[in-house]
């Protein structure tokens, strides 16, 4: 409930930068997909990120060399398919290339920085909104959102799964099937709720250390208090 | 004379020993609910570890707290570690303060002679609202934003100078860079200086007077030949060894939650922390962090802003009186079945008023919102005349306890 009112009053307004705030009521139901969570997914979704998101959408806290510490992917890869074209630097944060003030300036405002986006937003937000785009002529980009009314962001994924109405009508069908492309935007949607924690990496993997070794102190400390309290009557 | 005998002679710390460990004499029926106290010592001491060492990283000032804050998460070896101990711990001190308090109400542990240790430990637990409340509003989120200004807006309605108070309290007309320096300051000295003083003030008053127990019954008044008393034991080694292993399942429980769900579901680290502060985004419906949110719940039933927070002033404060309040001479709830009951429905409707704070103010809330006020202040009211009259069964000569 509380997200849903956090996103009837995100700020909206291309180019003129008014503000709008949309009816937390009319606001849909967020899809809940089944998603995968390893490796191999996180890497799809970040090689998609990088061709179709990262062109406006900087994930500032994150860092290249994340993908080869935490996910295991070779350094090669991290140049090939993520750091299209040259890339900044291996070890440098994974920023756009578009400048700020030119991006406020054609969009009206600044695209956000997606870090923390899962956190804030949750996945299936995420996951329904990249859904949700529909063709609207009278915004200035051409495009609008059921999730995020008058959003100023394009559906930049429009190539691949298709072009929509607002009734939902098929207007221009996209390169891939739905199903692959709703398994692509969960892919996306792992990368993102990755990013807004790489910490899990090495929490599953120290977990069952520190558990353990919990469990275990706790077996002694009790034996310890038994052989203690035997002479409490 | 050996180097021992040479420090002892001169050293307070053997008799500190005996006073406090050795020779304190506690009752030996302390059943699972008399774990949080040492947890909460545990947790202290936690959260001061985790809290130096993210200081260490932090930077007060409006540009930088927020990208500080996640530099700890991304940047920083094992900052994650520290972040999440330090954000779940803060959570999890109060699941501790709710407990300790709750058993203390159950078993009348406020009662007669230990007044002192009641109010020394309900200012601990106001102190440490505060602690939590500039704790975050430092990572300037939005929800540390909205937080801030709501709250510090309360001292508005102080009367007189109100203003001149809350701009004081901002460093200025609203919350910024200058709010993150002395919420800073206040944060990791002068109110947790005040947080250590008064635990130790607690124990010192504790010790005095000696520990309740679950029967309630004055362990006293049964000494041995010694002058020991009978149904007591040193806390140490028999307490000492019992917290060691309440430590255990406790650390167990805080890793767990660190390593798995280390946002409890976006309870312990709700999900507008993550976003930065922006002073044209207002959020919608700023809720406080859980362990707050009864009072909140209060203040919103109130349709009026200071009518709201006469009644959340009075439900902060009136625990306070709660020695006084309670009229019955026995002090264990397990001999006051009506109290008991009563005590039931106060913490039941304590979590729906903790649930019900957190939802957005909608109209079909409202009756929750304000039947739970009703009760919460019902139970302090009644309190007195249902203790002066209810059925009270006479408790044992000597605690009930079974060896296991």
């Amino acid at each position: 409930m509380k997200k849903l009112l956090v996103i009837g009053t995100l700020v909206a307004g291309l180019g003129m930068g008014s503000l709008v705030a949309a009816e937390a009521a009319t606001a849909p139901v967020l899809m809940k997909p089944k998603y995968t969570y390893d490796a191999k997914t996180i890497i799809a979704g970040a090689k998609l990120f990088a061709m179709h998101c990262m062109v406006c959408h900087s994930v500032q806290f994150m860092r290249y060399e994340f993908l080869t510490q935490d996910l295991g992917m070779s350094k090669a890869d991290v140049h090939k398919y993520i750091m299209l074209p040259t890339g900044a630097g291996y070890k440098a944060n994974m920023i756009s290339a578009m400048p700020v003030n030119m991006a406020s300036k054609w969009f009206g405002r600044p695209p956000p920085d997606l870090s923390q986006m899962e956190r804030y937003k949750s996945q299936d937000w995420i996951y329904t909104y990249l859904l949700s785009f529909y063709q609207d002529s009278k915004r200035p980009s051409g495009w609008n959102n059921h999730v995020f009314p008058n959003v100023a962001m394009p559906d930049v994924l429009a190539p691949i799964g298709g072009t929509w109405s607002k009734d939902g009508k098929l207007l221009k069908a996209g390169d891939e099937s739905q199903q692959k492309f709703r398994k692509q935007v969960t892919d996306i949607v792992a990368f993102l709720r990755f990013v807004s924690d790489p910490s899990v990496v090495q929490r599953h993997e120290f977990g069952p250390w520190v558990l353990g070794l919990f469990a275990l102190f706790t077996i002694f400390a009790y034996l310890l208090k038994k052989a203690y309290w035997k002479d409490v009557k | 004379m050996g180097l021992k005998e040479w420090v002892y002679k001169r050293s307070p710390l053997p008799e500190m020993w005996r006073e406090h460990m050795a020779e304190y004499y506690a009752p030996k029926n302390f059943n699972i609910f008399y774990y949080a106290g040492s947890l909460l010592l545990l947790m202290v001491a936690l959260q001061f570890l985790s809290g130096f060492l993210v200081l260490a990283h932090y930077i007060p000032s409006a540009e930088n707290a927020y990208n500080s804050v996640f530099g700890i998460m991304y940047d920083v070896k094992y900052g994650w570690l520290m972040q999440y101990m330090h954000i779940d711990g803060s959570s999890l001190i109060f699941v501790l303060l709710y407990v300790h308090m709750a058993r203390g109400m159950l078993y009348g542990s406020y009662k007669a002679p230990r007044e002192l240790v009641w109010l020394i430990g309900y200012t601990l637990y106001l102190v440490f609202m505060a602690e939590s409340f500039f704790g975050y509003v430092l990572p300037y989120s939005n929800l540390s934003y909205w937080a801030g200004t709501v709250i510090t807006s309360l001292l508005k309605s102080i009367p007189f100078i109100g203003g001149w108070v809350t701009t004081i309290a901002r460093g200025g007309p609203g919350i910024s860079g200058d709010t993150l320096g002395r919420f800073m300051a206040l944060h990791v000295t002068l109110v947790f200086i005040l947080i250590l003083g008064l635990i130790a003030v607690h124990i010192l008053y504790l010790h005095k007077v000696g520990s309740n127990n679950p029967d309630g019954i004055d362990i006293k008044e049964n000494k041995d030949s010694d002058g020991h008393p009978l149904d007591g034991i040193p806390f140490h080694p028999y307490y000492s060894v019992k917290d060691l292993s309440g430590f255990g399942v406790w650390l167990f429980i805080f890793s767990a939650i660190i390593f798995y769900a280390p946002t409890f579901h976006h309870i312990f680290l709700e999900r507008t922390m993550s976003t930065p502060a922006n002073a044209l985004k207002s959020l919608p419906d700023v809720t406080p962090p859980w362990y707050l949110s009864p009072f909140y719940a209060m203040l919103r039933s109130i349709p009026n802003k200071t009518g709201g927070i006469l009644v959340m002033v009075f439900a902060v404060l009136v625990p306070f009186i709660l020695p006084w309040l309670d009229r019955n001479p026995v002090r264990s709830t397990r001999y006051r079945p009506v109290t008991r009951i009563m005590l039931i429905i106060f913490f039941i409707n304590f979590f729906v008023l903790a649930w019900v704070g957190e939802q957005p103010p909608l109209p079909k809330f409202f009756l929750t919102e304000r039947l739970g006020t009703a009760i919460y202040v019902g139970f302090f009211l009644l309190l007195p005349i249902v203790t002066m009259f209810e059925p009270t069964r006479k408790p044992p000569a000597r605690v009930r306890y079974r060896a296991h």
